[in-house]
């Protein structure tokens, strides 16, 4: 009976710590760098291979990363540090609503844009060249006799 | 009779012309603020602009009007930038140099981590007053280019030199000392 008892104590203990354990880390670097932008390089964190602030943050991240942080935390917490210009994704920031659609809808036309213009080019290509209209009349006439002239 | 121009040539100079005129917006949109530079080469000294900024590790703002009436270095700086390792414990010695003579070096911490810079802090003694210029405001308009920066501000609020780059003791000399 104390076996029991002390058994299902240490369950007792070790069942949260475990549940914390399978639900940490709860995002990674990697999930994340691609999403936030390294402010003094002007870059996405993703594409800043070696810079010291990118070195920074990224070590930063991974601290947070460590410390069992969401995504969104780890958001909050850049934005914190550096403000919402450290968020790289369109709507992430709040307050230019337009902007965040127009960085959809742009891109978008354009390849609307490029799509169309392509499918035109190649009707007019495919289409048969139509015969030349004959020249009536006296200036048929002539432009025939000239044409005799040139032996082509 | 005039022909009448192809829709696709015409959108496709439309399109080019339309990426050359953001392209050049980019260019000059990035093109750093040399204002001051130029000032300085002409001998004349211009007026710093307003900075009002978050205390680093503390609550409340402090700004650079808050020193009128005092020589102030005012050095921009970062954690992680090796330069401004190298020029700390001089700002540090001219600090405490200028204390009683009217003067102080006022730091602003650069899109930073703050524990990070509080490290910093820490680890190099530095005793001067510290703001935070998280999101890079401070930097566009004073047009700060790099790692680190210096402007000594005189008595009366104007800009007197500059420094892009870590500052040694014979510009601190040659610049500071006069206006103390």
């Amino acid at each position: 009976m104390r076996r029991l008892a002390a058994a299902l104590a240490t369950l007792t203990l070790l069942l949260p710590a475990a549940a914390a354990a399978r639900d940490c880390p709860r995002t990674s670097l990697g999930d994340i760098e691609d999403e936030v932008m390294c402010p003094v390089c002007g870059t996405p964190l993703g594409l800043a291979s070696e810079a010291p602030q990118a070195e920074q943050e990224r070590a930063y991240i991974q601290r947070l990363v460590d410390s069992c942080k969401s995504k969104d935390q780890v958001k909050r917490a850049l934005v914190a540090e550096f403000g919402e210009n450290v968020l790289a994704l369109p709507g992430d920031q709040g307050g230019d609503d337009l902007g965040d659609v127009l960085v959809y809808v742009i891109p978008a036309l354009g390849i609307l844009l490029a799509a169309a213009g392509i499918a035109f080019a190649v009707v007019r290509w495919r289409r048969p060249q139509e015969p030349r209209r004959a020249v009536a009349g006296a200036d048929g006439a002539r432009l025939d006799e000239d044409m005799d002239r040139y032996d082509l | 009779m005039r022909k009448a121009l192809s829709p696709v040539p015409v959108a496709v100079v439309c399109v080019l012309l339309g990426l050359v005129a953001l392209l050049a917006y980019g260019l000059a949109s990035n093109d750093p603020d040399r204002g001051v530079d130029e000032a300085l080469q002409r001998g004349e000294r211009e007026h710093a602009p307003e900075l009002e900024l978050p205390k680093l590790g503390s609550d409340g703002t402090g700004a650079l009007a808050d020193y009128r009436g005092q020589v102030v270095v005012l050095n921009f700086w970062a954690s992680w930038c090796k330069p401004c390792k190298d020029e700390s414990p001089l700002l540090e010695r001219w600090h405490r140099r200028m204390a009683d003579r009217g003067g102080t070096v006022l730091g602003v911490d650069m899109l930073d981590v703050t524990g990070d810079a509080q490290a910093f802090i820490s680890d190099y003694g530095l005793t001067y007053p510290m703001l935070k210029d998280k999101d890079g405001d401070g930097l566009e308009r004073f047009g700060v280019v790099q790692y680190p920066e210096t402007f000594v501000i005189d008595r009366q609020g104007r800009i007197a030199a500059l420094r892009r780059g870590p500052v040694d003791e014979a510009f601190m000399r040659q610049s500071v000392e006069p206006l103390l």
